[in-house]
């Protein structure tokens, strides 16, 4: 019942923004999709808790309910300070994808923009390169 | 389809739901139905694929691998062994561990199993066997496998461990690291058909064996593959969890049911990885035959169903490459972490540039063969 709801919804929403009936009848299960996904994993977590408290006798203490490190008591916090680099991974990774994604539409239309479109990315990529190699000879890509 | 339809459902719908939902109530019971479809044989091949790898790094290590737990007294070959783990985890306590962050801990798990599963939406099985036929299908994929990583962050951080998150941190650096080598390739399909529909990216491929992507596209197929090991974790990128120095890296503090739908994400990931190699670089369901055979042979009955294309080609093309993933495994040893984070940003993404702008110059001039 909910599901039907869902549709509704879902339909009479975009309906009204003027999207046709046939986009929203290939979009809708993909919406579908992820709210089962969803619940499967919901309801996969559900059972191993329910199951685990019945059958598998659960009894926390403690002991058992400490961080994992190799039987020995935890010390300090697990909240430790980490590399820089894992931070500059992060920001470079924003850089290039950002990248990635305005590469994605002049792909699809390459063929129809035809040598003007490819020089214009050309020109585009051998900024991109330009600073890659800026990065490289910085040593931001080192991992020594 | 049609069948199921009226006479299942319809009659179904008019029992239950009042008349002014019923197309609604239909539509989406039939897509509920057909989402059935797929992701109960994607469990069911995740479950056996955790079997297939016991067994084939079992015979290449000269073992036999699991060969008890079989059913009504019979061993099978152990082909009872999946559904005793199953059931084995189903029964384990879940235990969160007291300094933890109680609701990401639990949320982890469902957020990395999530996208992993819905990513299987657009995938086309076949010409016309596809659950949702959308333009922007690669896109969609894209972004799903992108979400992975936030299941992986959630569950390091919120385990207040020192294991699981340093896994994680590892973890995340190498998934962004390889993910835009991935996202170049990706861009490399696209400029070699023109599409971002997966069906339409098959349908580029139309022709004969050579004719498939992989060929102009080699390099970047190769590097998809491999950026697809690195991206589920899997041996020799597998330092997130290697065993010798942080035990099981971010889901070192899960058990029994958490720690199955993590195994179960990984899992459906790899499936999804080698189902899209098959369908961008080597024709999802196209026949290897095509070009090859006379036009004749595939209107003779039987042999020309098995020799045509059709969606027994999309998983012979699947399970080929799922096995490559057991292969690799079982053959390299594990990558040093300087040596992976290398590998990712000074080869890969060098290569992708370059193989990028070939393809793009192939596309504009109209080299023969694929692009005229």
């Amino acid at each position: 019942m909910y599901l039907v709801c869902l549709h509704e919804v879902f339909f009479n929403f975009w309906i009204d923004k003027g999207v046709t009936n046939q986009v929203l009848e290939n979009y809708f299960p993909i919406l579908l999709f992820i709210v089962i996904g969803l619940v499967l994993g919901v309801s996969m977590i559900v059972i191993g808790f329910g199951l685990g408290k019945i059958m598998g006798h659960a009894r926390p203490y403690k002991a058992k309910q400490s961080p994992y490190e190799c039987g020995f008591e935890a010390f300090e916090n697990a909240r430790i300070k980490f590399d820089v680099r894992y931070y500059l991974v992060a920001i470079l990774f924003i850089i290039f994808d950002l990248e990635i994604a305005f590469l994605f539409p002049w792909a699809v239309v390459l063929d129809e923009i035809g040598m003007a479109g490819f020089w214009a990315m050309m020109i585009f990529l051998a900024v991109l390169v330009v600073g890659f190699i800026y990065e490289w000879r910085k040593g931001a890509l080192e991992w020594e | 389809m049609e069948w199921i339809r009226n006479n299942l459902i319809t009659p179904l719908v008019e029992q239950l739901f009042p008349a002014a939902v019923h197309t609604h109530a239909v539509f989406t019971i039939e897509t509920v139905f057909k989402i059935a479809v797929i992701i109960v044989p994607v469990l069911f091949t995740v479950a056996y694929l955790t079997y297939a790898e016991r067994k084939v790094i079992g015979f290449i290590q000269g073992r036999i691998g699991p060969n008890r737990v079989g059913f009504f007294g019979f061993s099978f070959w152990g082909l009872g062994q999946p559904i005793a783990d199953a059931f084995k985890l189903m029964f384990k306590e879940i235990i969160v561990p007291s300094g933890a962050n109680k609701a990401l801990f639990i949320a982890a798990p469902i957020l990395s199993l999530a996208p992993s599963l819905a990513a299987w939406a657009v995938i086309p099985f076949g010409d016309t066997l596809v659950l949702a036929d959308i333009n922007a299908g690669l896109l969609y994929v894209l972004a799903l496998t992108s979400l992975a990583v936030y299941g992986v962050i959630i569950a390091g951080w919120a385990s207040n461990s020192k294991y699981a998150f340093l896994g994680a941190m590892r973890s995340v650096a190498q998934i962004v690291s390889y993910e835009i080598a991935m996202g170049f390739a990706l861009v490399g399909v696209l400029v070699a058909s023109g599409s971002l529909n997966l069906g339409d990216i098959v349908a580029a491929q139309n022709g004969s064996m050579v004719h498939w992507f992989w060929l102009p596209l080699l390099p970047l197929a190769v590097i998809y593959f491999i950026s697809g090991v690195v991206e589920t974790n899997r041996a020799p990128f597998d330092v997130a969890e290697g065993e010798s120095e942080i035990v099981a890296g971010f889901h070192v503090d899960y058990g029994g049911m958490a720690f199955s739908v993590f195994f179960m994400a990984e899992y459906a990931n790899m499936i999804i990885i080698a189902i899209l190699i098959s369908v961008m670089f080597f024709g999802g369901w196209l026949s290897p035959f095509q070009g090859i055979l006379p036009d004749s042979v595939f209107d003779v009955p039987m042999i020309g169903t098995l020799l045509g294309e059709g969606i027994h080609w999309l998983l012979v093309k699947t399970s080929f490459f799922l096995f490559m993933f057991l292969w690799i495994r079982a053959t390299f040893p594990r990558y040093r972490y300087d040596q992976i984070m290398r590998l990712g940003w000074k080869i890969f993404i060098p290569i992708t540039i370059v193989w990028l702008i070939v393809v793009a110059v192939m596309v504009v001039t109209n080299m023969p063969w694929w692009f005229d």
